[in-house]
């Protein structure tokens, strides 16, 4: 073992996140500026977003109508005030040069994210969601920084998790978990190399079995999916390398460099900036109105975690098939609307097959999403009850699939056009493996002698004179019987 | 009558972001010294179980209808800033990562 | 034929222009050169916008002759304190941080005021932002008063009350934060109305203290300030503090006198040091409300003596958030700096006044962790505690009167602390912290000449009543005719 997998033995981690949701809305949080992403740069401001002299916020209804999906969604306590602060420090993306954010009284608490960990749900519990504007961007360029302040006052959620996470793996997950939600629920896009999601981790060891916490770092600047294992793993390394040499870990923030692959040191604790949070003055208490709240309750569709255990349990899909379900609402919702269809509750796990394989490698192949399949669920339902009532077989399914996909001609039009319904005439398909066999007594007397691999041969046979329409299952039963083996 | 001890005001002065000379931080310390105790009288007043007032007359915050409006133009935005390149504002190089 | 509309009242001159009896540009031209010939001296304005108020005259004219409807300030020359935002018009809020900054845009004042049809003089001086008694901290000029120019004219809104005591505009918008209208209004010996926290709009105020600061007009009778604040007041969806109801009609009561209304005389705004010039004009406007048939009550303000050190931990906090934004990074000036935090503190540090660097330091100190619940928490639940004070008074009258402040103006310089400033304005700061609407009105002359305001507070939202008393008042024993020396 390495000397690193060997103090990782010792050690646990404990794993704790902040990201920053950005909500879609049209205009931003308190500015009716547009919101926008890639426009000309300081082309998405006003008196508001430059923080101009006398210039006052005024709150988006959307962000709310927003930030309560997210809240009703993680069974957050939701409250019925709440209170905007704001938090004071100089920086040139920040134009007021304070933001207004929430402090003491935030929108939503003790709330909870699932996660799916193999194949089992992991419950995370959210302290808080809350909602504030966005900063400007900056960019260095050399001796000087340019501002771009498009940004500025964009609404973002930030959903701030318990230290409940115990492994790098969990923290990706749980990003993943959340990156889904939000995109089910349409509350943001959720690209984290848009921006649209940003993570902060709060990482500290302590020894396995030790009930108190290490004190903690903050990471920041972790912009990809990817970066986020990366970024906590190397942090829980360095923690675990520095406690082992006797050194202890110092409260900080620590700045992620993918590109170096490390993190270094941004500000000390001592440094830390003295926020000055007091409640904005320019903002009456937000109330969360009974009609508000009911419009919110009412738009929310059923959650992912939920679908992946109902199609585990009442439709007999895979776990791991609805896992993939539940990856895009639109293919879920098509899932169920299939379903819907279908006379039986329990054909999960075959729509699933023919939803995960034919549907969407056509899909994929001519350059669609399934919010966009030619092929309505409906007629999908009605494929798959040919192939399970025996009408037509699994392979000439696939064709008949391949058509009704390009065409849109119904399923059982076109098998009956093509007059490829499956044979199960027993006494017919009886009468075709006898002749089968009796025109080819070589083959027959070689697989008797136990050339297993001329099987195959007569089931080719078989569907040679049926046209491909022989039921397989019946054949094979058939050419056993009449071969002796 | 107490003067501010001067790292107290140095560190308020920093918070601010605003320069004092020496002679004006000398004065600060004392001014702010004897407001301060002029006003600490407010310590000792019983407020057990007052709410803070945050607006005189109480109303909800009110909410406004997702609809953008018109930015202003770039050029009017940064009517008002001494350096710019472009469109963009140009500051003096930041330490990477600030906020 | 020239006019002298230097003293004319606002109705005055809206009906005159109306009528058709004279010029909206012949009335803004005798204001222009009025101001040419008077402010050298008095110090009253920052911008005059010659070619902006002749555009706007102009403009008028064209209206009344093709019969078109004029608004109910057609052709009144208004002047605005230099913390109202105007487009394209300089704005600096008295500070050097903001020298030479056009705006793109007007506050909502401004815009109703225009489509009333008045006609902006230009802006007039204060306290840099707002944060000042007696003009004396303006980072421009020091505005006097006409009355005495050895004397102060108030502040912070003292250009405000100048020029309307002056007559180079007839009428004026100040910002009353602390008294900032009031009190100049009294030195000045005008009409001062602070209205009902959240019933003008704050956006494009430049903000000083967001839950206290107020916009109001200063005029010379109770009717013309009636007329000016029904032109601004109103619901404005931009501010979010804005209260939600309509202006009602101002102009509707004010000649309804006072009989059997109760007149509340808070004991604490009588004790103390008071002059005894002040003492005599009160007690004068007293008598005669008395005589017009209301009643006068004793009552009680338990906690007035904690207005003052929670105001000045309030405002200044409030200040010290609201005066962030100053950096001169996207408007203002700059200072030369190689490094990001010398651009703040050098620019800051050198383009902020005494006074205003002063309460952004002690703004910082009450906001920060540690301290937070001390003071800024503590002088938040004072609020309560003064507001409640007055809750029980207004069940015991309808309407309190005080002094509006201890002296009458004092002489330029004549304050050598900030502590020994901050003290002249305990008649006036209670009325911020509790929201309610305020209002001062002349009342008499010291024996030196100079003017006595008295001030009446009202119960939210009562504007009303605070002009039917003051009017009693300013019939009874105002200045009628009486004009500042050598401004006749």
């Amino acid at each position: 073992m390495t000397e690193l997998a060997q103090l990782l033995e010792l050690y646990e981690p404990v794993i704790g996140l902040e990201v920053h949701v950005q909500l879609a809305t049209k205009s931003k949080a308190f500015s009716s500026s547009a919101t926008g992403f890639g426009e000309p740069p300081n082309s998405l401001t006003d008196p508001v977003v430059l923080g101009l002299p006398g210039a006052l916020p005024v709150f988006n209804q959307a962000v709310l109508e927003l930030a309560l999906k997210l809240g009703v969604a993680t069974g957050s306590q939701i409250r019925a005030k709440s209170r905007f602060a704001r938090k004071h420090y100089f920086y040139p993306d920040q134009p007021k040069n304070y933001q207004i954010t929430q402090f003491d009284e935030p929108l939503c608490e003790n709330g909870h994210l699932d996660l799916i960990v193999g194949g089992t749900v992991k419950r995370v519990r959210l302290e808080r969601i809350h909602l504030e504007e966005d900063a400007g961007k900056n960019t260095h360029v050399g001796a000087v920084s340019h501002v771009d302040l498009n940004r500025a006052g964009v609404p973002l959620c930030e959903v701030v998790s318990a230290p409940e996470l115990t492994s790098s793996e969990e923290a990706a997950e749980f990003m993943r978990a959340l990156h889904r939600l939000v995109r089910w629920l349409e509350i943001s896009e959720g690209d984290m190399e848009k921006g649209h999601m940003r993570c902060d981790a709060n990482v500290s060891v302590r020894l396995r079995g030790e009930d108190r916490l290490g004190t903690r770092t903050e990471l920041k600047n972790i912009n990809s999916f990817r970066f986020v294992q990366n970024a906590i793993d190397h942090e829980i390394a360095r923690q675990v390398r520095l406690i082992d040499g006797g050194g202890r870990v110092e409260r900080e923030t620590r700045l992620w460099d993918a590109d170096l692959g490390q993190s270094a040191q941004m500000r000390t604790k001592e440094e830390a900036n003295d926020y000055r949070y007091f409640p904005d003055p320019d903002l009456p208490m937000m109330v969360v109105a009974g009609p508000l709240m009911g419009g919110v309750l009412r738009s929310l569709p059923e959650l992912p975690v939920a679908r992946f255990e109902r199609y585990q349990k009442a439709n007999k899909v895979a776990a791991d098939d609805a896992r993939t379900l539940i990856s895009e609402r639109a293919l879920a919702d098509y899932f169920d609307a299939v379903q819907k269809a279908h006379p039986t509750e329990e054909s999960g796990k075959t729509i699933a097959n023919w939803m995960l394989t034919e549907l969407l490698g056509a899909l994929n192949a001519a350059g669609k999403a399934i919010a966009d399949s030619p092929m309505p669920p409906e007629t999908l339902s009605d494929l798959v009850v040919l192939v399970e009532n025996g009408t037509i077989s699994g392979k000439i399914g696939k064709e008949i699939f391949a058509e009704s996909f390009k065409t849109g001609e119904a399923p059982a039009a076109i098998v009956e056009r093509r007059g490829v319904q499956q044979i199960s005439d027993e006494p017919l398909l009886w009468s075709i493996v006898e002749k089968v066999v009796a025109a080819s007594p070589k083959q027959a007397t070689d697989y008797q002698g136990g050339k297993d691999t001329l099987f195959g041969y007569f089931v080719g046979q078989v569907m040679k004179e049926t046209g491909g329409r022989a039921n397989p299952v019946m054949t094979t039963d058939l050419l056993k019987k009449r071969l002796g083996r | 009558m107490p003067e501010l001890p001067q790292k107290e005001v140095e560190e308020i002065a920093l918070l601010a972001r605003v320069h004092l000379s020496a002679e004006e931080l000398a004065d600060m310390r004392s001014q702010l010294g004897a407001i301060l105790e002029h006003f600490g009288s407010i310590a000792a007043v019983d407020t057990e179980g007052v709410a803070p007032m945050t607006h005189a007359v109480p109303i909800d915050l009110p909410l406004r209808e997702d609809v953008p409006q018109p930015s202003l133009p770039p050029d009017v935005a940064l009517a008002g800033t001494a350096k710019r390149d472009g469109d963009l504002i140009v500051v003096p190089a930041i330490i990477p990562g600030g906020e | 034929m020239t006019v002298d509309p230097a003293y004319w009242s606002v109705a005055d001159i809206a009906r005159r222009i109306a009528a058709g009896e004279v010029s909206a540009v012949e009335i803004t031209e005798a204001f222009l050169a009025r101001i040419g010939k008077v402010d050298p001296e008095l110090g009253a304005y920052l911008v005059v916008d010659e070619t902006g108020a002749r555009v706007q005259a102009q403009q008028v004219d064209l209206m009344r002759g093709a019969n078109l409807p004029l608004g109910p300030l057609a052709g009144v020359p208004i002047a605005l304190k230099d913390m109202i935002v105007t487009k394209d018009v300089v704005t600096t809020a008295g500070s050097k941080i903001l020298e030479g900054w056009v705006p793109p845009y007007d506050a909502t004042v401004v815009e109703k005021l225009r489509a009333a049809g008045a006609v902006i003089l230009g802006k007039v001086n204060c306290d840099e932002f707002g944060m000042g008694s007696s003009t004396e901290r303006s980072a421009y000029k020091q505005t006097k008063n006409p009355w005495d120019t050895t004397r102060v004219p108030g502040g912070s809104s003292g250009g405000s009350s100048a020029a309307v005591a002056a007559g180079l505009c007839a009428a004026s918008l100040g910002t009353d934060t602390g008294g900032s209208i009031r009190q100049p209004a009294s030195f000045c010996g005008v009409v001062g109305i602070k209205p009902t926290y959240g019933r003008v709009s704050r956006y494009g105020i430049v903000a000083y203290a967001s839950s206290l600061d107020q916009v109001g007009p200063l005029a010379h009778s109770v009717a013309d300030a009636a007329l000016v604040l029904q032109a601004i007041a109103g619901h404005d969806a931009r501010d979010s503090t804005s209260l939600p109801s309509a202006a009602p009609d101002f102009s509707a009561g004010i000649a309804a006198g006072v009989a059997g209304l109760k007149i509340g005389l808070p004991k604490e705004y009588f004790a103390g040091e008071i002059d005894a010039d002040v003492r005599t004009a009160l007690a004068a406007a007293v008598a005669a409300l008395k005589d017009k048939g209301a009643e006068i009550v004793d009552v009680s303000l338990p906690h007035t003596e904690l207005a003052l050190p929670a105001y000045y931990i309030v405002a200044p906090a409030e200040a010290s958030s609201n005066l962030a934004r100053y950096d001169g990074i996207r408007y203002g000036k700059r200072a030369d700096a190689t490094d990001l935090l010398s651009l703040y503190s050098r620019t800051r540090g050198e383009r902020f006044g005494p006074e205003v660097k002063r309460r952004i330091m002690l703004g910082t100190y009450a906001l920060r962790s540690g301290y937070y619940d001390a003071f800024y928490k503590k002088a938040q639940q004072i609020r309560t505690l003064i507001k409640r004070d007055f809750d029980e008074a207004f069940e015991k009258c309808d309407v309190l009167l005080t002094p509006t402040t201890p002296t009458a103006a004092y002489e330029l310089g004549a304050k050598a602390t900030p502590l020994e400033m901050y003290l002249g304005d305990i008649f006036t700061l209670a009325c911020n912290l509790a929201g309610l609407p305020g209002m001062s009105v002349p009342c008499g002359l010291t024996s030196t000449g100079l003017p006595v305001g008295a001030q009446l507070l009202g119960k939210p939202l009562d504007e009303a009543t605070l002009l039917r008393t003051g009017a009693v008042i300013e019939a009874a024993v105002g200045l009628g005719d009486k004009r500042p020396r050598g401004f006749a």
